[in-house]
């Protein structure tokens, strides 16, 4: 079995022998340390006086970057988030509104 | 004591399956591989393997469900020929880069179109820049023992590469020969199982497998997969001698047949070599110094190891069972002609395309050949780089 591959050390200054097999990642949770977030052309930003914590917008996010804790959304998850939108047409409350740029 | 048995080279290559008893074969029936998958499932309906079946709705799939197979931690193959080769071929890069080692036993048949049921290597010959090692085999005998020989290469931990295991469609698969059988109980000491160090189904490691490469990654990973298959030289040679070990028969990149000191030869694939060899024997009762030099492994190319035995050579006719369409050439031919041309030979090679489609490649033929070499070595005809052998005109 391998050790879990540090992926913070494959980059694209790695040289080829420093890539796994096949390009494998050993371990899991490696997106966690994968920005996508800077793939965003659109950002979602939250006015927390509309918020009513009804959590209708967490679960239709497609990358988890809705945090919720105690029961109460938190600010998004930017380095995650990858703009899509569907966030803001799930608010009933006017709360989300998507920004040009990131 | 090894069993002296008759059998076609489909079924000699399902009793080589049988043998083994590997994990997983998803497959689709297409002529004329159909045997193969088709035996396979009768020895586990008759409880002589517990060997998983999977019947799926195409190649595409029958190539997917293999490789997903062998990812998750198993040792999986699957059988198909022509368009169901065709139909595999965006997975078949996938299984190369992402080093996965599935083994496919190719019986090789004419491309469509137009649509043909036969013979020629237009199917292995498209795939043969998507990363997988090939093997041909003349006859069932060979069919047979590069088989057995196949997991062990690929799943060796400096190759991780597929592999295609190849024979001619009728002219091997369906015809039945003399075949020497190894014992049950040697075969499954050599090939062993399959214990790979990272796999899905592993709960201690999760892994990724295929992950997205663009720009930054991409080259590094070819240039890994061409490593592989450097490796992947040494490694057929040492499970050759380790299977000659058991077997008692020999084999290496190509076999070379009358080459030492032979003036005029011709460089082949596949089961022409047997009518060629017949050719060559009444050739040299006649004092003509004929020699064959028959492919056996295509990927990795053996070229330095071929220029170096045909470097003695006056005339050499490269024959290809396959069109590439450069117009200039075909791919053993073009392949050949620039390890040739690397290691600096000084005689004459030449590019013939013979049986495609399953067009016949008789003993006279093979004579007409050597006749046309002589002809070109000493100048009294001039020399043709693109002839067609049978064809009408």
């Amino acid at each position: 079995m391998s050790k879990a591959t540090d992926i913070t050390k494959i980059n694209e200054h790695s040289p080829y022998y420093d890539i796994t097999p096949g390009d494998q990642i050993y371990g899991g949770g490696g997106s966690k340390k994968f920005n996508t977030g800077e793939w965003r052309t659109q950002t979602p930003v939250i006015d927390w006086d509309k918020c009513t914590q009804c959590l209708l917008c967490t679960p239709v996010c497609p990358d988890s970057s809705i945090p919720v804790s105690n029961g109460r959304r938190e600010d998004f998850d930017y380095d995650h988030c990858k703009g899509c939108g569907i966030c803001e047409q799930a608010c009933s409350f006017g709360a989300i509104t998507m920004k040009e740029g990131m | 004591m090894s069993i002296r048995e008759r059998m076609s080279g489909n079924e000699a290559v399902a009793y080589a399956i049988k043998q083994i008893n590997p994990d997983v074969m998803p497959a689709f029936p297409i002529t004329p591989s159909t045997e193969i998958p088709q035996m396979v499932s009768t020895f586990i309906a008759n409880g002589e393997i517990d060997t998983e079946f999977i019947p799926v709705e195409s190649e595409h799939s029958s190539m997917s469900a293999t490789m997903g197979a062998n990812a998750a931690g198993a040792r999986a193959l699957t059988a198909t020929s022509s368009c169901g080769l065709a139909y595999m071929w965006e997975l078949l890069y996938v299984a190369a880069s992402d080093r996965l080692p599935v083994v496919l036993a190719l019986v090789n048949r004419a491309l469509t179109g137009p649509i043909n049921i036969n013979c020629d290597h237009s199917d292995s010959m498209g795939a043969r820049d998507a990363g997988w090692i090939q093997i041909y085999a003349e006859n069932n005998q060979e069919a047979y023992d590069n088989f057995i020989q196949t997991f062990r290469i690929a799943e060796h931990p400096d190759v991780r590469l597929p592999l295609m295991a190849c024979q001619d469609g009728f002219i091997t698969s369906h015809a039945v020969e003399n075949i020497e059988l190894i014992e049950d109980d040697k075969v499954k000491a050599f090939a062993g199982e399959y214990h790979p160090e990272n796999y899905l189904l592993n709960p201690d490691m999760p892994m990724a497998v295929g992950p997205y490469a663009n720009s930054p990654f991409y080259m590094e990973t070819k240039m890994n997969q061409r490593l592989a298959m450097e490796n992947a030289k040494k490694v057929i040679l040492e499970i050759a001698d380790e299977f000659e070990k058991i077997s008692g028969r020999k084999y290496g990149f190509f076999e070379e047949y009358r080459l030492e000191d032979a003036d005029y030869a011709v460089v082949i694939i596949g089961s022409a070599a047997g009518t060629t060899k017949d050719a060559i024997d009444e050739l040299r009762e006649q004092g003509i110094k004929a020699g064959l030099l028959k492919i056996r492994v295509f990927r990795p190319f053996p070229g330095e190891e071929m220029a170096k035995v045909l470097s003695h050579v006056k005339a050499i006719a490269i024959l290809d069972r396959a069109e590439s369409f450069s117009a200039c050439g075909g791919p053993i031919g073009s392949e050949l002609k620039a390890a040739l041309f690397d290691f600096k030979f000084s005689g004459i090679a030449v590019n013939y395309f013979y049986g495609i489609g399953g067009r016949d490649y008789t003993v006279a033929e093979a004579k007409a050949v050597y006749s046309d070499l002589i002809a070109y070595a000493d100048g009294s005809k001039p020399v043709e780089n693109y002839k067609y052998i049978g064809l009408r005109k």
